[in-house]
């Protein structure tokens, strides 16, 4: 049987999103934080780690972008630059 | 460590829609990611390269290894060990890289094991003295470095992104190598002769891992044009070239090319013919330590099996319980 297959993401510090930094096998999830503590974090990258099973992870199939991601490209006026302030009222 | 240029590159010969788009994508130097379209030799070529440059990074440790209960001082020890571990985790970021164009981890390891799989040439020599731990940092790194810096604008995503911490990590190897070679050339005689010996048996066989010259090399356009290679095997050879003579001669060594000059004109240093009929031989599996390399693989890997199959019974079983 293949050892199975964890993506690793990392918290650089507090403030900031765990980010992905690529996968380990291990066959559970404990031997999954330590390999990844081993393999991603060898000098001070991070202060706390994710593991997840990489076939649970479920994502959007590239080729419908245009259909997902494509229509909000017209909406323009979701962007506050849309909005005309006149210059006298300053910042807004 | 790195992967040299040895991939026999495929032509492309994908004319469809999908694949124009494919090409457009990359002419504008966007990133392709792992579930994106793209043309099956672009994947067959990418799944050969960056398994290599994994192999080449965990047969890399092995020379080295071999010196860790030897370091001179604690020091150079922590060094060592830390560096060794570096490549051991490279080819673990680019094993990863790999496995997400749908390739996986026990089909590359079966091919390193089974000698289908190249890793880089430079591995398949000894080494004999405490020099040539010193000499594979600054050279084998330096070399690795120079290669690896374009990499890190690879066209696809995951192998630039593994590329970027890979390079990360390499500017320590080198500068603990070069310190290494700095220590023995400021000692005795012996000591300085020990740096020499181990420069003359190094310095050939370094300018090799850049692969073959760029005249013998078929299809390096393909690679070039999907940006997988941004640089060709000789221009990296001569910015290698260029940047290492002077440090040497810092160092008081002597470089065994009695050809090697600066031109004046092209600023460039000039080196003597190499034999390439050496590197053929060396990767065709009749290089000093070839066999001893993967034996050594062979057995960590055999050796091992029984914690894998432990750590698996032992998943199953915390799963059957909970």
């Amino acid at each position: 049987m293949n050892t199975p297959l964890w993506e690793v993401f990392v918290r650089a510090r507090n403030g900031l999103a765990h980010k992905h930094v690529g996968s380990v096998h291990a066959a559970d999830a404990t031997m999954a934080v330590q390999a990844a503590r081993d393999v991603y974090t060898r000098r001070g990258e991070g202060l706390s780690l994710w593991v997840v099973p990489s076939n649970e992870i479920v994502a959007s199939d590239p080729a419908d972008k245009d259909m997902l991601f494509e229509p909000t490209g017209s909406k323009i006026y979701r962007h506050p630059t849309f909005y005309a302030v006149p210059e006298e009222v300053g910042h807004m | 460590m790195y992967s040299q240029a040895l991939n026999t590159e495929e032509a492309s010969s994908d004319i469809s829609p999908d694949a124009d788009r494919f090409q457009a994508c990359i002419d504008d130097e966007q990133r392709i990611e792992p579930n994106d379209w793209m043309p099956d030799a672009y994947r067959r070529t990418l799944i050969r390269q960056i398994s290599q440059h994994a192999h080449s990074e965990v047969v890399g440790m092995l020379p080295e290894g071999n010196w860790i209960t030897r370091a001179p001082s604690l020091r150079r020890k922590a060094a060592l060990l830390a560096k060794v571990q570096d490549e051991g985790g490279h080819g673990l970021y680019l094993y990863s890289a790999a496995e997400t164009l749908g390739v996986s981890r026990e089909d590359l390891q079966d091919q390193l094991l089974s000698g289908r799989a190249k890793y880089s040439s430079i591995f398949n020599y000894p080494t004999l003295s405490w020099a040539d731990i010193g000499t594979i940092g600054w050279l084998v790194d330096g070399a690795a470095i120079m290669n690896q810096i374009p990499l890190c604008r690879c066209s696809y995503g995951p192998y630039a992104r593994a590329m970027i911490r890979v390079c990360r990590e390499e500017s320590f190897h080198q500068r603990q190598g070069y310190e290494i070679m700095l220590t023995l050339c400021q000692g005795t005689t012996e000591q300085k002769a020990m740096a020499q010996d181990a420069l003359n048996r190094w310095w050939w066989p370094c300018l090799m891992m850049f692969g073959p010259p760029d005249t013998d090399s078929q299809h390096s356009d393909t690679s070039m044009r999907w940006k997988i290679k941004r640089f060709t095997n000789d221009a990296l050879r001569q910015k290698f070239v260029d940047a290492t003579v002077p440090q040497g001669h810092f160092l008081g060594l002597n470089f065994p090319d009695p050809d090697l000059r600066l031109d004046d004109a092209s600023g460039h240093w000039q080196f003597g013919a190499i034999d390439w009929a050496e590197f053929r031989a060396v990767l065709a599996g009749n290089g000093p330590c070839n066999r001893e390399r993967l034996e050594a693989r062979r057995k960590a890997h055999a050796d091992g099996a029984w914690v894998r199959e432990a750590a698996l019974a032992y998943a199953a079983k915390q799963r059957i319980a909970a």
